[in-house]
């Protein structure tokens, strides 16, 4: 086989292997599944179509003479899902250099290294790609009815932007790995993901709110403040909407710098993704110490259990990145709150229902890794304590962890408002207590790394947990408002519940 | 064909271990009315071939797994009634060793000690005196995640023997461990021998069974097939100087032709 042909049996095996994770993943490797999960897709597909007409049906049609807020706000729409993009690419990125899988023998065999990683990055590129037109799809359908065909020149910029963000997050994964090294590199690019994800919408928020005492975003864009600033029609930073509103020089422009653009980046990152890997591998054998351990004095075993939980949640490089991302998304109610502080409930009541829904997020993530994701669980089957003595401790982790995160926000709260404060820890205490009992009734057997896959075994748990956390803090905010919806829509979140519990496998 | 030494148990308060017509099927019986009884203070070798149901039996002893019929009974404990009793006295290590990546092994032994309830003093020097007995000196205060598989066994194995069980069950325990270690780990596991403790401790290395064990048990499909000193059971197969392994074949050989 020449080199050609070696590439593209590479190639062919990759998206093989690719093919049946997702396919595995999405059917949790059950065949019956099949008919279900493209149903479910369609489903998704049709009601997405259904929520893009309702936000974008009635959008004018920009063609004509685009003003010059157009331009910012689709500008700004394209820069929030870039950031997005970024935030997927890094993290799938840094897999390449983690996910093990193969690479022992990919590198024991006489094929190139570099090639490999080529390909790998390709993928990458592929899967962003996907990711976005996922995202827009909807929308420029609805927009092409309605507008007419020059829309779907969007995916174009799609395209483009789906590229030109796995390039940038391919050199800033290799310039993580250099400057953390393969131990912290992992940690760094969740954080920094994290970050870029939440980064562009916090930011806009955080400018209306400073500037105009508002959190919409779209106060900012649509300002005359925005205008003035804004560059000039002509400029180059047009481009990417101008492609979007049909400027075809300026979409070939655009689709072309974006691939060069990634080829120059995986030409530079290929050696640089081997060497590294490599050095993952030799990563793999090194050790860390700890400086100064503490003695790991306990009282009781079921304090043992606590504290290990404790300390291993503390060391989970996955929950430190989700509460960070939480809590960039409390940032901007609270200095919302934080800027009419005294002005009584009002400002209180936009921090609630996102305290309580990052409450019941956050337990639920805590919840998996403390009921399901042991990583001794002979060890723990076998101590001396009835099984009902550990599940108590572990959950009980999961309540200390949330309050822990949640303490410092209440306070101050409870100070502007008591009355608004008392309301979103009873409603964040609910939201934990809820999506604790969902992962007990659906845990199950898992190492702690498998995290990611969590959701993956029962989709009902998924949802359920999902719709528990959002039902919660819509509850807490209605309670001020309207106590008697908000005790119908509690009402209807506890029916849910116990028909979660009744279709668990626990209760089954 | 059951052939078995004269076993001297008068007592039942002799035992270490009694089971009782032990059962358990998966789709097929995996364990099939297992009979077995070990002394206080024995060091016990449990073989059979692959699939034979030796893991299986250990796990529902150390309360892994509920039997489908039959009794447990460890150092005079109920453990079907009473699990938690019988826990409080019984160590278990799997041939898998299962650590938390993101804790040290000092951590690990002290987290161990704390949910058998040993003082924390005690725990923490006993933790201490373990992991430099099997070489790990060097690596007390390192996070596990880094080690390698023999390095996590030693820690494992520290692990069981931190709170100084009565009974302590082996599921392949030398399993990657480098000869050094290994020898480590057999004079550790002798010691606690000598101090009146008992193992019961399934292996296919051979050589280890016939140099440590004080008794040997030989399962196949399920069932007990053979047991006793590697003299005894030189005896009943009627080959006077025969290696454990030329035993063991000559046992498992014909009883698997037979299956």
């Amino acid at each position: 086989m020449n080199s050609a042909a070696t590439l593209a049996w590479f190639a062919r095996h990759e998206l093989r292997i690719a093919w049946r994770d997702w396919l595995g993943m999405m059917t949790s490797g059950r065949r019956s599944r099949r008919i279900g999960v493209a149903l479910g897709l369609a489903t998704v597909a049709v009601v997405m179509h259904l929520l893009a007409y309702a936000v974008v049906g009635r959008t004018a049609d920009p063609f004509a003479s685009p003003a010059p807020a157009t331009l910012i706000v689709i500008s700004a729409s394209i820069v929030l899902g870039w950031a997005l993009v970024l935030s997927q690419a890094i993290e799938q990125a840094t897999k390449v250099f983690y996910a093990r899988g193969d690479l022992d023998l990919i590198m024991s065999s006489p094929y190139p290294l570099a090639t490999v990683m080529s390909l790998r990055m390709a993928a990458v590129a592929l899967t962003m790609i996907a990711l976005a037109f996922v995202m827009v799809l909807p929308f420029v359908d609805v927009l092409a009815l309605k507008g007419g065909v020059r829309w779907f020149a969007t995916y174009g910029v799609t395209v483009a932007a789906a590229l030109s963000a796995t390039a940038t997050a391919l050199l800033a994964t290799v310039a993580l790995f250099r400057i953390f090294g393969p131990r912290r590199t992992r940690l760094a690019a969740q954080v920094v993901s994290a970050i870029v994800g939440a980064g562009f919408v916090i930011a806009l928020q955080v400018g209306a709110i400073l500037s105009f005492g508002t959190m919409s975003r779209f106060a900012v864009l649509m300002s005359d403040h925005a205008g003035d600033y804004a560059p000039a029609p002509d400029s180059i930073l047009w481009w990417p909407a101008r492609a979007i509103l049909g400027d075809g020089v300026a979409l070939f422009a655009l689709v072309s710098v974006s691939l060069v653009l990634l080829g120059a980046a995986m030409a530079v990152c290929a050696p640089l993704f081997g060497d590294s890997v490599m050095h993952v591998a030799a990563g793999s054998v090194a050790t860390r110490t700890i400086a100064a351990a503490k003695p790991f004095r306990t009282r009781s075993p079921r304090q043992a259990l606590r504290r290990k939980e404790l300390m291993l949640l503390q060391r989970d490089p996955w929950l430190l990145s989700q509460t960070l991302m939480q809590l960039l998304y409390l940032l901007p109610p609270a200095l919302m709150m934080w800027r009419s502080f005294g002005s009584g409930a009002g400002t209180a009541l936009l921090l609630m229902p996102v305290i309580v829904m990052a409450a019941g997020q956050l337990a639920g993530g805590i919840a998996w890794l403390s009921i399901s994701g042991e990583d001794a669980p002979d060890l723990i089957a076998t101590i001396p304590l009835p099984p009902s003595a550990v599940m108590r401790a572990k959950v009980e982790v999961v309540l200390i962890a949330i309050a822990a995160v949640l303490t410092p926000l209440l306070v101050p709260m409870a100070i502007a408002s008591p009355r608004a404060a008392l309301v979103a820890a009873s409603g964040a205490a609910i939201a934990a207590v809820a999506a604790t009992a969902i992962q007990y009734w659906f845990r199950g057997q898992a190492r702690r790394s498998q995290f990611r896959r969590r959701h993956t075994s029962s989709r009902i748990a998924t949802f359920a947990e999902a719709f528990s956390s959002i039902g919660w803090a819509a509850v807490s905010t209605l309670v001020l408002i309207s106590p008697l919806v908000a005790g119908i829509t509690a009402g209807l979140l506890l029916l849910v519940l116990a028909l979660t519990y009744a279709i668990s496998p626990r209760r089954a | 064909m059951m052939l078995r030494a004269t076993v001297h148990l008068t007592e039942p308060a002799d035992l270490a271990l009694c089971l009782r017509g032990l059962t358990k099927r998966f789709d097929r019986p995996v364990v099939d009315r297992l009979d077995l009884s070990i002394k206080r203070g024995e060091f016990y070798a449990l073989l059979g071939p692959n699939g034979a149901g030796k893991t299986t039996t250990l796990r529902m002893v150390a309360g892994l797994l509920k039997p489908d019929g039959g009794a447990i009974s460890v150092l005079g404990i109920d453990a079907l009634r009473d699990p938690v009793a019988a826990k409080q006295l019984i160590a278990w290590v799997s041939d898998e060793p299962m650590l938390y990546d993101k804790l040290t092994p000092m951590e690990y032994l002290e987290f161990v000690g704390g949910l058998w309830g040993v003082e924390a003093g005690t725990s923490e020097r006993s933790a201490r005196e373990l992991l430099i007995s099997l070489g790990l000196e060097a690596h007390l205060n390192e996070r596990c995640e880094g080690f390698s598989r023999g390095m996590r066994q030693k820690v494992t194995l520290a692990g069981a023997l931190v709170h100084d069980p009565k009974l302590i069950i082996l599921d392949e325990p030398l399993t990657g461990l480098d000869a050094v270690s290994a020898r480590h780990v057999k004079g550790l596991l002798r010691e606690r021998v000598a101090r009146g403790r008992t193992v019961i401790m399934t292996t296919h290395i051979l050589e280890v069974a016939e140099r440590m064990a004080d008794r040997i048990g030989v399962i196949v499909a399920g069932r007990l097939i053979a047991e006793g000193t590697l003299d005894e059971l030189r005896q009943q197969i009627g080959e006077g100087d025969s290696s454990l392994e030329d035993l063991f074949v000559a046992l498992v050989g014909g009883e698997m032709v037979a299956a």
